[in-house]
């Protein structure tokens, strides 16, 4: 746009005319420059809503956090209690334990301050990024039980009216939405979930695996947990 | 060299002593007396030197190696321990680790009293604002370790402060994550209340 | 049982009193009859013709309780509640289906046939499922009836219904079925899944099928189904249709399927 002034001397009627079209330019300008502001400032809202959820540091510096705990690249790691992987897990998934931490549906001392500390974007933030890692499992424990592991997660066990974790969990443990990613997550991380489920989870979405571990005894939690952590 | 010197009487009687308090079976008894000249008669530590008994077997282990193989630097343990450890071979470590961790472990309790509760909530519940993890994940309920992870549980209060601020700077970088990033996090004031928490935990 | 052996004690009385043979079984019921008990009755002879069958009615009545007619003497209580619960925790709480990382059907509402003809073909593997070939391979025939009578009296919300603009589409080719591009006629699938996809007898029930459960079904149908083309099966019926039908007809029938209660 621009804002042309024809040279004439003042007085003349080319001046008159060049006030005319001064005023019309003007009101042109006026008017873009409205809808410019207007365009930039709803931009620079949305942006600035984005900016107050957190920066980029902040969300680099979250992360750092987490893997001081989870490993260097969310592999998990055998402190005094396992800490599980969270490498290539389900966005739905890592999303709802941190908020299950958060509303109590999921009891853990150290995770829930934790959760209380993250924003809702914060933590589908850190769901995207720990999807995208893809380190090879920690180590698998129990080898020599991980055979007999692949036999209940792939078929089940009918007998005992156990289903084949594979129905749910995928037949390569990925899991899908909600159902969490089994494949290299640390043995003794399995072991202590399976065996305290109903003490450490009490929400409506993994109340289906209630009946499952009931009816899985020791040794088999144990295989099952051996098999999955080998997974890749 | 020169609290060496000065301790060598002594070292000879603790010499007697411990000839006679080491089990035959662990090791030759050259190597744990010269632990005790600095470590203290009970390896219970004698400052700057940190407690040793009861401290992990595969922490005291890698130690060893770590200062063998110069990964771990800081000024005291450049100073002090690279050449004393450059005498001592892997299967001598293992056994020193061994014995070392069978020794029940006496608090030092020598922190700062009233430090103790806030240094306890870090310990325990960590700062999420902040990033700072709480400890207790790692180092356990009573700061007691596993595996690789040291016992941090009645260390002295001056070495935690000074071991806390070094993974700040930068010493000990090349040993295992993730603690050079967690320490390097903390306050002065924090690890005062970190340390003199730790001192009291038994 | 009592009541019953009293009036038939009454009756051999009137036995030899013709007439009032009728009066006395009413009398017997109601309890007014002579004094003559049951034992004495069962000592005469019409009392040992009256034993066999008694004690067969008794033998097979006996056990029969407040059960339905699921539940048959070789298939125990605790033994079937067992086993539904154990086939909700994939199939739903009330049966009505579960997206696991393979979409997992709903039986609430099943025709009886069907379910069993498919747990069958699954332990014969006439239709391939490893994971249900495990399910299926440790139930007996009688707990396969069970099961179909349960899920059968079930009746749970569809689940989810699939994308809401097709559901008109689907709506017409269950109603009237298709022309395939390759000629010839598909008719309506209501001709035999019935008007409102209720199923009958082994054709099953679709209303209220998960959505992308159809799609995979039908788009697959001859990988999982018929697996022995020697045997008869009846899923032999669906394998032109599904294969006439195309992707966009699938996606539609399976939207509007899902869609019903």
């Amino acid at each position: 746009m621009v804002l042309s002034f024809p040279s004439a001397p003042a007085g003349t009627p080319r001046e008159g005319c060049r006030r005319r079209i001064v005023k019309a330019s003007g009101l042109r300008l006026a008017l873009q420059l409205a809808i410019a502001v207007v365009v930039f400032a709803t931009a620079a809202g949305g942006a600035a809503t984005k900016a107050l959820a957190f920066s980029s540091h902040e969300l680099a510096a979250k992360i750092a956090y987490c893997q001081d705990c989870h490993g260097p690249a969310g592999q998990g790691y055998r402190g005094f209690y396992p800490m599980p992987r969270l490498a290539g897990q389900q966005v739905e998934y890592f999303e709802d334990q941190l908020r299950a931490f958060v509303e109590g549906r999921r009891l853990n001392s150290i995770m829930s301050p934790v959760a209380r500390s993250l924003s809702p974007a914060m933590m589908t933030a850190l769901a995207t990024d720990f999807r995208a890692f893809n380190p090879r499992p920690l180590g698998g424990d129990r080898r020599e039980l991980a055979a007999m592991g692949e036999k209940i997660f792939q078929d089940g066990v009918p007998e005992q009216n156990v289903p084949a974790c594979a129905a749910c969990h995928g037949p390569e443990a990925t899991g899908i939405k909600q159902i969490p990613r089994l494949s290299g997550q640390l043995y003794l991380y399995m072991v202590k979930t399976l065996t305290n489920f109903r003490k450490d989870r009490k929400e409506h979405l993994s109340d289906v695996m209630y009946p499952v571990v009931e009816s899985l005894n020791k040794r088999q939690i144990e295989a099952v947990a051996a098999y999955v952590s080998s997974l890749r | 060299m020169k609290p060496i010197m000065k301790l060598t009487r002594l070292n000879i009687a603790i010499l007697a002593i411990i000839s006679f308090a080491v089990p035959a079976w662990a090791i030759d008894v050259e190597t744990p007396k010269r632990c005790t000249v600095c470590h203290s008669a009970s390896f219970q530590g004698l400052q700057p030197a940190p407690r040793l008994a009861g401290q992990r077997y595969q922490y005291l282990f890698n130690q060893l190696s770590d200062l063998g193989l110069h990964r771990r630097d800081d000024p005291n343990a450049k100073l002090f321990m690279w050449p004393v450890v450059a005498t001592v071979n892997p299967q001598t470590a293992r056994e020193l680790a061994l014995y070392l961790s069978s020794i029940p472990p006496v608090a030092a309790e020598d922190g700062d009293a009233e430090l103790v509760a806030s240094g306890r909530e870090i310990y325990q519940e960590g700062m999420p604002e902040a990033n700072v993890v709480a400890c207790v994940a790692c180092h356990g309920p009573n700061a007691e370790g596993v595996g690789e992870i040291p016992r941090l549980g009645g260390l002295a209060y001056p070495y935690l402060v000074r071991r806390l601020s070094q993974w700040g700077h930068l010493y000990n970088y090349a040993t295992r994550p993730p603690m050079p990033h967690i320490a390097s996090n903390l306050s002065p004031n924090q690890i005062k209340a970190l340390a003199s928490y730790l001192s009291f935990v038994k | 049982m009592m009541k019953v052996a009293r009036a038939f004690s009454a009756h051999s009385r009137a036995s030899r009193n013709p007439a009032g043979k009728a009066k006395s079984w009413v009398g017997a019921f109601a309890g007014t009859s002579g004094s003559q008990g049951w034992l004495d009755f069962m000592g005469t002879r019409s009392g040992i013709q009256l034993a066999l069958p008694l004690a067969m009615l008794v033998i097979v009545f006996g056990g029969a309780g407040r059960t339905s007619a699921a539940e048959t003497a070789a298939v125990s209580k605790p033994e079937l509640e067992a086993k539904i619960k154990y086939c909700e925790i994939c199939h739903g709480h009330s049966a009505e289906g579960f997206e696991g990382y393979y979409p997992i059907p709903r039986l609430a509402g099943q025709t009886p046939d069907f379910i069993k003809y498919s747990l069958q073909a699954f332990a014969e593997r006439t239709r391939t499922n490893n994971i249900m070939f495990h399910v299926a391979r440790v139930l007996s025939p009688d707990m396969m009836a069970a099961l179909g009578a349960h899920f059968h009296d079930l009746n749970a919300k569809p689940l989810g219904a699939g994308p809401t603009d097709l559901v008109a589409a689907g709506k017409e080719i269950f109603e009237t079925g298709v022309e395939p591009r390759g000629g010839g006629r598909i008719k309506s699938c209501s001709s035999c899944h019935g008007d409102n996809a209720e199923g009958n007898q082994d054709f099953p029930r679709l209303a209220g099928q998960l959505d992308d459960y159809i799609v995979d079904k039908l788009t697959n149908w001859s990988k999982e189904f018929g697996q022995h083309p020697s045997k008869m099966d009846v899923s032999r019926i669906m394998q032109p249709i599904a294969e006439a039908l195309t992707e966009a007809q699938i996606k539609a029938v399976a939207a509007y399927l899902s869609s019903l209660q």
